[in-house]
């Protein structure tokens, strides 16, 4: 399962392919369904075959349901964070790609019945295997798990608890392959995922106990109550006659616990999640701002303490840079046009990706270091550029007057050529420091949890982008603001009296 | 004695030309105005004495440095030649982000190394001398051309350059400031120092030269007292159309 290791390629030949074949397929009702391909298998993946179809067991469940309908299916990529709004405002009848039943989504989406359960198991290190093997003994540990997903909940609360620290990742390849580099102490998810991680990741090992239970469901938009009991028949006939039994089969997935679910499910019993519902039951929007306020601002405090950090090393290096583009020999000034030419014309979060995970078998590097470094470097080239300009557009004549007064070249630097080239770059420098203050949410792919990814996991739990994406804004405007006033203080200040 | 000498000099942009086989040479306590229409090449010898361009051919020795052709002083040579020699600007120059008193003060204090309370009084001192003591907290752009000027005199004399360059210095001066400038230029000469001054002002050159060297088109075509040169034919055929002191405001 590769949401981001998989080459986004991929996805685009699959997204132009599906709207060719929606084109023919026009004459028919199709069956839209949404799931991510980044995803990978078993869930939806691209067949590694013939990357323009899509294959897994979700894949089947939608043909099944298509089938069944009458209608011919057809697919609609959209990001796993995106598909519960994506769901909710019809860009596809149902969603179904590993989707967790959780309280949030039942409160804001038409819920299918669960077609499949699953357990929350702890993963560790063969090392740690006596050592950790309950939450309660990874007290002050690093424990990894996908945002946004019942895992994520399990361990918000043991956090609170037990006093453990919780590390998200976007995708669920990276918290295993972290785990066995040591970055982290533990992964918590579905054991579907699990089995892969620990067969991917030598020593590594899953630990018996269940953490939870989980189901997984399809999604509709809220008012699409009938086609989702239409689905639910369906599923329901396709548990008493085998043909989901026999998806899950050929994905080797089932297990004895299929058996029981389908039997309370064809009973009529209600389905409970064990224990992740107990703290997660919908709150209203006041309670759960009030729940994930201090997480915010702790986020926000992240955003800001990476985004000073990363700009003063941006600013020491790019002056380093523009001088040595401005006084350097032909070689060193090739050698540094280089670097900003490359850094420039790759994006920031590739250049993430290379240093944390990239260089990992050579150095292992914290996130926080690792993010801090990628957005001091990656800014030290936009820097370095706004100060060779403003190096090269101090006149002439302040230049000859300190050669004709005995300064050295290097004095000239320190004493006239700098300060005068500082006063021109500070306004552009105010820009970009805003700048990186946002860019700085790009980190979050590397696990550093600031202030947009601490946004998008409330945003995910709660249902809604409504109130997280303001307080998420008013939060950001509390932070650039006042820069932007400093700067022009600054500004000010050095500006000819 | 000489304080400079200018041997043959040729300067060249790219590979034109602009002064061809200069020489001259002069003493402690001698104003020498260096004369020409604009264009005739003034400027460009200035700038190569104060090591700002390098030279072509022929040599040009300044308190004990000697500088050939090829490239611009470099290292030992180059601090040397600051030592011996400083310029005013006709733009004067002044470092735009600090006042009056501390483009003055810099070179003292990190060129020769004064104390700093000691290169600021000695600021202070050249400021008031020069008539603009009271502007020391002034920045560059708040100065008039005369005070900026009397500035850019005071920052050069800070470092007490025995050779002192000046570019055009009365291009931004009324009358009256004129007057005030060929008095300074002659009281500095006066203690001994050595004043080259570029100049079209024949008034001027009149008023304060010891001796003119005329230059056209890159050629040095006479020299002498200012009596002589500025009433000779030659200047006369240079300018046809003089009548009285020219101005240049």
């Amino acid at each position: 399962m590769l949401r981001f290791q998989r080459t986004r390629v991929l996805v685009i030949v699959l997204a132009a392919s599906f709207l060719v074949q929606g084109a023919a397929a026009h004459a028919q009702i199709e069956l839209r369904w949404g799931g991510d391909a980044e995803g990978g298998a078993p869930f939806v993946e691209a067949d590694p075959r013939d990357p323009s179809r899509v294959v897994g067991f979700d894949v089947e469940v939608a043909e099944l349901l298509a089938r069944e309908l009458g209608r011919v299916p057809r697919f609609v990529q959209v990001g796993f964070t995106s598909l519960d709004p994506s769901a909710a405002r019809g860009d596809f009848d149902i969603g179904l790609s590993g989707i967790e039943d959780s309280p949030v989504r039942r409160a804001r989406l038409a819920v299918t019945t669960p077609y499949y359960e699953f357990r929350e198991i702890l993963t560790v290190r063969q090392a740690d295997r006596d050592r950790f093997r309950t939450l309660a003994e990874l007290r002050g540990r690093r424990v990894a798990t996908l945002g946004a997903t019942l895992a994520y909940d399990l361990l918000v609360s043991a956090q609170a608890e037990h006093g453990l620290a919780v590390v998200t990742y976007e995708d669920d390849v990276h918290p295993y392959s972290d785990l066995a580099l040591g970055r982290v102490d533990a992964v918590v998810l579905d054991y579907v995922l699990a089995e892969r991680g620990v067969s991917r990741n030598a020593g590594l090992v899953n630990q018996d106990a269940d953490l939870g239970v989980g189901y997984y469901v399809g999604v509709l938009a809220p008012g699409q109550t009938v086609l989702r009991d239409r689905i639910d028949d369906i599923l329901r006939q396709a548990m008493r006659d085998g043909r989901l039994e026999a998806i899950f089969r050929r994905w080797d997935m089932w297990n004895e616990d299929q058996p029981r679910l389908y039997a309370r499910v064809l009973a009529g019993e209600s389905i409970e999640m064990v224990p992740a519902a107990a703290g997660t039951a919908s709150p209203s929007t006041w309670e759960a701002v009030r729940r994930y306020l201090p997480a915010l601002v702790r986020a926000a405090v992240i955003t800001l303490i990476l985004s000073c950090a990363a700009m003063a090393l941006a600013v020491f290096i790019g002056v380093l840079i523009a001088s040595g583009r401005v006084y350097g020999s032909r070689p060193l000034q090739a050698v540094l046009t280089g670097y900003v030419e490359v850094i420039r014309g790759t994006p920031l979060l590739l250049q993430l990706f290379v240093l944390y995970f990239g260089l990992a078998s050579v150095v292992r590097l914290p996130a926080f270091v690792a993010a801090l470094i990628g957005l001091g470097l990656n800014y030290a080239a936009y820097e370095s550029e706004i100060y060779r300009s403003a190096l090269q557009a101090v006149p002439q004549g302040q230049l000859d007057a300190a050669r004709t007064l005995g300064f050295t070249d290097r004095q000239t630097l320190a004493l006239v050529r700098g300060p005068q080239a500082f006063r021109l770059a500070l306004a552009p420098m105010t820009n970009d420091f805003v700048a990186l203050l946002k860019d700085s949410s790009l980190v979050s792919v590397i696990t550093v949890v600031e202030l947009t990814k601490q946004t998008s996991i409330f945003a995910a739990n709660i249902g809604s982008w409504v109130v997280p994406g303001a307080l998420c804004a008013a939060l950001y405007l509390a932070l650039s603001l006042p820069l932007a006033r400093l700067a022009r203080r600054i500004e000010k200040g050095w500006q000819p009296r | 004695m000489t304080t400079l000498e200018v041997c043959d000099v040729a300067i060249r942009r790219g590979v034109r030309a602009v002064v061809e086989g200069v020489s001259f040479s002069t003493a402690p306590g001698e104003l020498l105005a260096i004369m020409g229409v604009s264009g005739s090449g003034k400027t460009t010898v200035l700038r190569v004495v104060a090591g700002l361009d390098p030279i072509a051919a022929g040599t040009i020795d300044v308190g004990g440095v000697r500088l050939a052709p090829g490239h611009t002083p470099r290292g030992h040579t180059r601090r040397d030649l600051h030592r011996s020699v400083g310029i005013v600007f006709q733009f004067h120059h002044l470092f735009s982000h600090m006042n009056a008193l501390d483009n003055v003060s810099l070179a003292p204090i990190h060129v020769l190394r004064r104390p700093r309370a000691e290169a600021v009084r000695r600021a202070r001192e050249l400021l008031d001398l020069l008539g603009v003591g009271g502007r020391a907290e002034a920045m560059p752009h708040e100065l008039s051309g005369g005070e900026a000027q009397r500035v850019a005199i005071a920052r050069a004399l800070a470092v007490d350059p025995p050779v002192l360059l000046m570019d055009e210095p009365t291009a931004s001066l009324d009358r009256a400031r004129r007057d005030d400038l060929a008095r300074t230029l002659t009281q500095l000469a006066a203690q001994g120092r050595t004043v080259i001054v570029a100049t079209h002002d024949v008034d001027f050159a009149r008023a304060c030269a010891h001796r003119v060297v005329m230059l056209d088109e890159g050629r040095v075509v006479d020299e002498g007292s200012p009596e002589l040169v500025l009433a000779s034919r030659a200047f006369m055929a240079r300018e046809p159309d003089r009548e009285g002191p020219p101005r240049i405001e």
